[in-house]
Order: C-alpha cells, then sequence, then structure tokens
C-alpha cells in the first residue's frame, strides 16, 4: 500500500473538520443542506456492503461473503456489538471455506 | 468512529447524559456523567479499532500505515473504506474518493460545533482534530456550553487513544494470524459496513436512499473502475431527499 494516498485522505479529512471551528466559526448553514449532507454516509455504505458481499475484482462473485452477511444481518438486528457481528461474519465464511 | 451510532445513537438527538446534565443542582453528577460516558464508548471503540487493525493489515497496510490512519485521518467509517476498496483491488484513487465522501459528515459536525469550541486559534486547530460521530453526540447532549465542550474534549480524547490503542493490538495480532481469505477476513467488509449502516436507517429518506445506493452500485459494480460504483451512489441521495422532503411534508399536514 502506497503512502501518498494515506496522507492525502489524512489531509482532506482534517480539512473537512476543521472547515467549522476554524474557518466558518459559528456562522448557520441551512437546515436542508445539513439533512442533505447528514444522509450522505447511508447510500454510500450502503454500495459498500454490495460491492463488497457478491463481487472480485469487477465482476460478480457468490461466495461464502453471502452468508457470513446474513449471520452479521441477524446480529445487526439483534443489536450485538460491532465486534462480534464482524467476528461472526469471518467466523461463518471461513467455517464454510473450510468444509 | 461511526460505529458509535450504536453507543451515542444520534448526533442529532440528546439522549446521553442528558438525565444528569438537566438537574440544575448536579454540577458534579453531571461531570462524572460526562467522564464515566467518555471512558465507556471510548473502551467501545478500542474494541472495534481491533477489527479495524487486522483488516487494514489484511488489505496490505503495514503497521504504521494502519496506525497513520488511525492517528492522522481519524474517522472510522472512511478508514473502513479506504482499506476496503484497496482490498477488493481498487486503486488508491478509487479508494480515497468514498473514504472522503464519508468523511464529508465531519464538516456538518464541526459547523455545529463552532459555536462550543472556544479557545484561540491554534486551539480549534487543534480541537478540530477530535470532531467525529462521538464527540459530536455527547456534546450536543449536554445543556450548556462550557459543559458540551468539556463532553466533546473529553469524549474526543478517549476515543483517539482508545481507537489507536485498538488498531495497534489488532495490526500486530493480524499480520500473524495467516491467509485473510481462508479466515473469512473478506467477509468483515460488508459487515461491518452493515454494521455501520444500519442506526442509521431510522432518519427520513434513509432507507431510500440505501436501496438506491445499493442498486446503482449493482448496476456500476461490474461496468467502472473499482470504487466509482460507490462514489456514484451518493446520487441515491437525490430520491432519497424527494422522499425525506415527503415524509416532512406529510408529518406537517397530520
Amino acid at each position: 500500500m502506497s503512502w501518498t494516498p494515506i496522507l492525502a485522505l489524512a489531509a482532506a479529512s482534517y480539512a473537512l473538520k476543521a472547515l467549522g471551528p476554524v474557518v466558518v466559526g459559528a456562522r448557520e448553514i441551512p437546515a436542508p443542506v445539513r439533512a442533505l449532507l447528514d444522509l450522505a454516509a447511508v447510500p454510500l455504505l450502503a454500495a459498500l456492503v454490495v460491492v463488497q458481499t457478491v463481487s472480485t475484482g469487477g465482476a460478480f462473485a457468490i461466495d461464502a461473503r453471502l452468508p457470513a452477511l446474513g449471520v452479521a444481518a441477524i446480529l445487526v438486528w439483534r443489536r450485538a456489538p460491532f465486534l462480534v457481528i464482524v467476528l461472526a461474519a469471518a467466523a461463518t465464511a471461513a467455517l464454510l471455506r473450510a468444509v | 468512529m461511526e460505529p458509535a451510532h450504536q453507543i451515542a445513537p444520534d448526533p442529532a438527538r440528546r439522549t446521553i447524559a442528558r438525565d444528569a446534565a438537566d438537574r440544575p443542582t448536579a454540577t458534579d453528577p453531571a461531570r462524572r456523567a460526562i467522564v464515566r460516558d467518555a471512558a465507556g464508548i471510548g473502551l467501545a471503540v478500542g474494541i472495534y479499532g481491533v477489527s479495524f487493525g487486522v483488516l487494514a493489515v489484511a488489505a496490505g497496510a503495514s503497521v504504521a500505515q494502519a496506525m497513520a490512519l488511525s492517528l492522522l485521518v481519524f474517522t472510522g467509517a472512511s478508514q473502513f473504506a479506504f482499506v476496503g476498496v484497496i482490498a477488493g483491488g481498487g486503486g488508491a484513487a478509487a479508494a480515497v474518493a468514498p473514504a472522503l465522501m464519508l468523511a464529508a459528515r465531519n464538516a456538518i459536525y464541526g459547523l455545529s460545533l463552532a459555536p462550543v469550541l472556544g479557545g484561540t486559534r491554534g486551539a480549534r486547530l487543534l480541537q478540530s482534530h477530535l470532531v467525529i460521530d462521538e464527540s459530536t453526540a455527547m456534546a450536543r447532549a449536554q445543556d450548556s456550553p462550557r459543559r458540551a465542550r468539556t463532553a466533546f474534549l473529553l469524549t474526543g480524547v478517549a476515543v483517539l487513544a482508545c481507537w489507536n490503542a485498538g488498531t495497534l493490538a489488532g495490526a500486530l495480532a493480524g499480520g500473524g494470524l495467516g491467509d485473510p481469505r481462508a479466515l473469512g477476513m473478506d467477509a468483515m467488509f460488508p459487515a461491518a459496513f452493515l454494521a455501520l449502516l444500519s442506526p442509521q436507517l431510522r432518519r427520513p429518506g434513509a432507507p431510500t436512499a440505501a436501496v438506491a445506493g445499493a442498486l446503482i452500485a449493482a448496476a456500476l459494480v461490474t461496468v467502472t473502475p473499482a470504487g466509482i460504483p460507490i462514489v456514484a451512489a451518493v446520487a441515491a441521495l437525490v430520491p432519497a431527499g424527494l422522499a425525506a422532503r415527503r415524509v416532512r411534508r406529510g408529518g406537517a399536514a397530520a
């Protein structure tokens, strides 16, 4: 993994965080804009779930990740802790691949 | 770190420590409640910091790079997205774009926190690094600017310390585990994103945004380079925004 994108991401992430406290100060932003930006993470996360469950290297690929996501979904619904959800998904995929 | 939506739910809502903070004479108990909640959130974040460390190393990051991400980028969902796209075969630019879009939320947090974060320009520059889901949620849960500032700082520092300690532990352990695929580590990414997504689905328009985003990504995944399907999913905000407006209007009419 290259260092350049890591450092670029770090700089840009910091700039986003500092925009309000350092640059804009106490000015208000319009409520509709805020509502939309508050929502921005939702489609991105849904897209990440889909892409990382059913594709590999730009092609559809159904494998042990799909049942693993099913297990994760049940645990999310049961409000299990984050680490439990992630580890259970890994264990499901590992078991299915081992048999 | 985004999963704190589970711990410190929606930053827009006043939940945590409100009972204690609202009692007029309870200055000390309120402060104790802030310290207790900040420590609790920090510990929980530290535990999933371990999973980030493991995943970062599985995606090909060195221990130093995993630490740089947690120390310098310091915003959970973006970090997961960045290493996730790289693990999925995407290039650096393809990995940075969705990570930045997820980090855009912090700009909104920063704007809403600006009146609370007093002090010199230097202090504001330092405090800005702590602008994340958890610190924002804790600050918004307080009933005075002074307590909001205390909650923001204590939570931010606790999360920064624990997230990085967890990342280090996970990165050190992850390297010695063996073949990431045989261990099911590739299945950890979608599970992590689902866990990050679910607490946000209660907002108006969010279910529409999730379904439309998933459909856009699925439609593009075989025809565009890695990372593009995720960035393009942000177009789902158009139908989601319309749906949210319908909900608000419906609510106003009722």
